[in-house]
């Protein structure tokens, strides 16, 4: 077996953007079941929490590389 | 264009952030390489479409004008208008409009034949433009609450009192002034390199299964990898627009935050 370490820690460490994401989108559909009109508010609030918690997995995969 | 000829040693390597380093186009220089050429087409790429859709406009919009007027009215729209809101958003509508569609284009780049490189897998580019956008929120946020005024504002959060402020403020301080721009310029850049990461592997070893190894039953694991590279090109495509539309809507959000009143 050959490989980089890093990658696992990578797979690790995207566990939890993962989850964060599902959630913020979980909660994203749910609003719109409940109140379809409002849809557009809601659409760049999730749009913006799936960023910044994406952000994390983003300097995950950076690190993966640079580390 | 000219494609990246990276030598592959016998057996299958895996593609890696060595394969984004492409050749210069003159001389030994990497300053300017496949992915500037890109950015310089981006640029007249959408100063020719808003030229040539915006000429001779008219009440009754020609086709060519009505598909400017909906790109346009997109990002004035559902961006600044709803993010800055309506007082002062009109100031800002220039630059989040072209920021939106350079982007837009320069990822799309990832998918177009014969270019198929999204020029912000360099990871520079993408700090050139965050770097205009910090410059820009920062700018108007001195412009509005004065040098002092705005620093204070950015890292001192309405409604805390007490010893918390020790903590809070230079949080706040690192995060508003100095992680934001960075943060903005790694999501665009990290997403662009591992999308087109995941693409190269996908065909590299798609290619590599069906023609070059030895047994009989990888090659339709050859074929399933490359139809799936197919799929993922479609999810590239989204997430190449999301990219686009997050870049413009922080900025705008930033603006707004630097232009907020205080409470």
């Amino acid at each position: 077996m050959e490989g980089s370490l890093n990658m696992v820690g990578y797979g690790l460490a995207a566990i939890g953007p993962g989850v964060g994401i599902g959630l913020i989108f979980a909660a994203y559909i749910n609003g719109v079941a409940r109140q379809p009109e409002a849809q557009g508010r809601l659409q760049s609030i999730a749009i913006l929490g799936f960023a910044l918690a994406e952000a994390l997995a983003i300097i995950g995969i950076a690190l993966a590389f640079v580390l | 264009m000219i494609r990246a000829d990276v030598s592959r040693a016998e057996g299958f390597t895996p593609p890696g952030p060595g394969d984004f380093d492409l050749q210069p186009l003159f001389g030994d220089s990497y300053a300017f390489a496949k992915p500037g050429l890109q950015l310089i087409l981006a640029g007249v790429l959408v100063f020719g479409f808003f030229a040539v859709t915006s000429r001779r406009a008219a009440m009754v919009p020609s086709k060519a004008q009505f598909a400017g007027e909906q790109a346009y009215g997109f990002v004035r729209n559902s961006i600044a208008r709803d993010i800055i809101g309506s007082h002062d958003f009109m100031k800002f509508v220039p630059y989040l409009v072209s920021l939106f569609f350079f982007l837009l284009i320069n990822n799309v780049f990832g998918l177009v034949p014969f270019i198929q490189f999204p020029s912000f897998a360099k990871a520079s580019f993408a700090y050139g433009l965050a770097a205009l956008t910090w410059i820009l929120y920062n700018g108007v946020g001195v412009w509005k609450h004065g040098l002092f005024g705005y620093i204070k504002h950015q890292s001192v959060p309405p409604g805390v009192n007490g010893p918390i402020l020790l903590l809070i403020v230079p949080l706040e301080f690192i995060s508003n002034l100095l992680v934001r721009p960075v943060t903005l310029a790694l999501r665009l850049f990290a997403n662009m390199f591992a999308g087109h990461l995941l693409l190269v592997l996908f065909t590299l070893g798609g290619e590599y299964l069906l023609l070059e190894a030895d047994q009989v039953l990888y090659k339709p694991v050859g074929v399933v990898a490359l139809l799936l590279a197919i799929a993922i090109s479609f999810l590239e495509l989204l997430v190449q627009f999301l990219q686009a539309y997050v870049f413009t809507l922080l900025t705008a959000m930033y603006v707004q935050g630097a232009l907020a009143e205080e409470h």
